[in-house]
This record gives structure tokens, sequence and C-alpha cells, in this order.
């Protein structure tokens, strides 16, 4: 309930704000949007080309095949093997992430504790290659430098605090 | 960098196809995911303009000064080179972040992108500024993970929300290794061409 209120809370709390500072909020509104569309053409493209190389991967069976070869050092690190598929889709595709996850959730129950591991890894992380992706294109970056390694590291460590911290919290 | 991955990622597919025997659909899962993009840029587009306008009616009515004063101390240390126009915009994405409304968060996201880009001088390739920004924006931040509980409560969990410490513990391990990888790696990574 509280929930569903934030976004238009906000909308109104900033429009009123920007009345009693004096702020012509619509001209303020439409100027902003411009922007925005600028911001939408610099980032499709990027997505064009990330989202049809993501969707060959997915439908040439390349993630489940890498899934399965994971299996056995997801094992030993802890992580429930029912969740490499999730594991492996999340840096990618954010409703393929959802999906899979809700699959994983129906299947073995909500409070089991691969249920609740796979909810932990979906809360807890982001679709990495799209934010990527959107930010590179909307600064004009080819050249990403350090920035897949440094979150490749963010998101395993993520993967393997949620399998540690749902097995003892 | 993009380009190799990019590269590897269809050499992947195609030899997955192969193997696997679904070369016939690659040409479909081609077109399927390009045209997403297009659907998801549209679905994209009205939120993000919204946003935006409510970005500049926050900074016109001096709102995002007074959250980016709040927020400076701790975003001065992560960001050093940012002018007032970063901080602002950088304000608005971790706040955003933290409340959960990704679709808030991106459009700060991407105004303080490009602003720690063209600061830093440097053409397409990546400053420190923004690698951080990135990799932190690839790390979640969200303190309820609204979508997650309703996935879980329409599935019979007793208690939807009791995830939320596993969920905060988790965020911020992931946070933290995002900003100290990134900070140490902007130390040792070639700076030449």
């Amino acid at each position: 309930m509280i929930m569903a209120l934030t976004v238009p809370a906000i909308l109104l709390a900033v429009a009123a704000f920007g009345l009693y500072k004096k702020v012509d909020v619509f001209d303020a509104m439409v100027t902003g949007a411009k922007q925005g569309l600028k911001v939408i053409y610099g980032i499709v493209p990027a997505l064009i080309a990330l989202l049809a190389v993501i969707s060959m991967l997915r439908a040439s069976g390349a993630l489940d095949m890498a899934a399965e070869a994971l299996r056995p050092l997801c094992a030993r690190i802890g992580i429930p093997p029912e969740c490499v598929p999730l594991m492996l889709i999340r840096p990618f595709s954010g409703s393929g992430a959802l999906a899979v996850g809700a699959d994983i959730i129906v299947r073995y129950g909500a409070d089991s504790l691969i249920g609740r591991t796979a909810a932990v890894m979906l809360g807890s992380t982001e679709t990495t290659f799209y934010v990527l992706g959107l930010y590179c294109g909307a600064a004009g970056v080819s050249k990403s430098r350090y920035v897949l390694p440094a979150a490749f590291i963010s998101d395993v460590t993520g993967v393997v605090v949620a399998s540690w911290v749902v097995g003892r919290l | 960098m993009m380009s190799y991955i990019w590269l590897l990622m269809a050499a992947a597919a195609v030899l997955a196809a192969f193997y696997t025997g679904n070369i016939n659909v690659l040409t479909q899962a081609i077109a399927d995911g390009a045209g997403s993009a297009v659907t998801l840029g549209l679905s994209l587009c009205g939120m993000i303009c919204l946003w935006c306008g409510v970005m500049e009616v926050m900074r016109r009515s001096g709102l995002s000064e007074k959250l980016s004063r709040f927020l400076r101390p701790v975003l001065g240390f992560l960001f050093p080179n940012a002018d007032s126009i970063a901080m602002d915009a950088l304000a608005a994405n971790v706040s955003a972040n933290l409340l959960g409304l990704g679709n808030a968060a991106t459009p700060s996201g991407l105004v303080a992108a490009k602003r720690l880009q063209e600061i830093s001088g440097n053409k397409g390739k990546a400053s420190d500024g923004f690698a951080l920004l990135v990799v932190m924006n690839t790390a979640s931040l969200q303190l309820i993970p609204v979508t997650i509980a309703t996935l879980r409560g329409a599935n019979g969990a007793a208690m939807p929300y009791d995830i939320l410490p596993h969920v905060w513990v988790t965020s911020a391990a992931g946070m933290t290794a995002a900003i100290v990888s990134a900070k140490i790696f902007a130390r040792i990574w070639g700076r030449g061409k």
C-alpha cells in the first residue's frame, strides 16, 4: 500500500515544491522530457546490438550448456545447483531472470532454501550487461576499460553471499 | 572491449547452435532480440522522459541541490572529480536506487555518466568516474525489492518480506565489492592509449 504510493507521492511533492518555489513546473517538465528523448536516442542502438546477441545465446542453448558445465563448481561453493541458470541469465536479461526465478520459486516453493536463495539473488543483483550497454551508449563510451571485470567481481560476490546468507541467517 | 565481448557471445551462440541443432532458430532469435530492443526502448521512453522532466523541476526548484548536499560527503569521496551538475545527477541516481525506483534511477544515472565523461575529456574511453558509476549501477542498492516480494507472496510465502535482511546483506556485499574493485582497478589498469 505504502509502496504503491511512492511514485505518485514523489511526483506530487516535487510539483508542489516547485510551485511553492515559483518554478514554471509544466515548462520544466517538458524541457526535461526533451532531454529524455535524447537519452533514448542514445541508448536504443546499443540495446539493439546487445539484445540481438543475447537472444542468440538463449535460443542456441549456449546458456543452458554453460549452466550444466558450472553445476559441480557451484555446488562446491555452496550455490544451490538449481539456481545456476538464474545466476547465468541474471546479468543478461531482467525479464528473463524474473521468469527463471519465478519458475524456481513455483517449482521448489517460496519458503524452501532454493526458493529463498533465488529470491535473494533476484532482489540484490542487477542486469549487468543491460546497464553496461545503456551507460556506454549514453556517454559515447566504446572502450569500457575495467568496467566489466569490476562488475563481474561484484556479481560473483553477490551470488556467493546470497547463497551463504540464506543458508545461515 | 565491447566489440570483443559481442563477438565472443555471437561466436559462442553459433557454436552452441551447431552442437544442439538449434541452427534454424538463430535467425529468428536475432530478429526477436533486435525487435525487443526497440520495444524496450519505447517502453522505457515514456518513464525516462517523465523522470527527466521531474528532475528538471527538482533542479529549478533547488530540490536536487538539497538532496545532493545531503549525499555529498559520501559521493564527494567516491567521485572526487564531479562538478555540481554531475553531483546533482549522482545524488538523484543513488537516492532513486535506494528507493527501488529503477525507472527514476536510470535517467539521472545516464545524465551523471554523460557529465562525468565530459569532465574527464576522454573521447570514447571510460573515465574512472564513469567506470565507478556504471559498476555501482550494475550492483544493486535497493532497500525494498517490491517485485520479488510480490512474486514470493503470490507463490505462498508465509512472510514475503522476511528475505529483506538477506537482500540487504547481499546488496551491501555486492556494492562494497563493486566500489572496492573499481577503485583498485582505477589504480592498476593501464592509463595509456
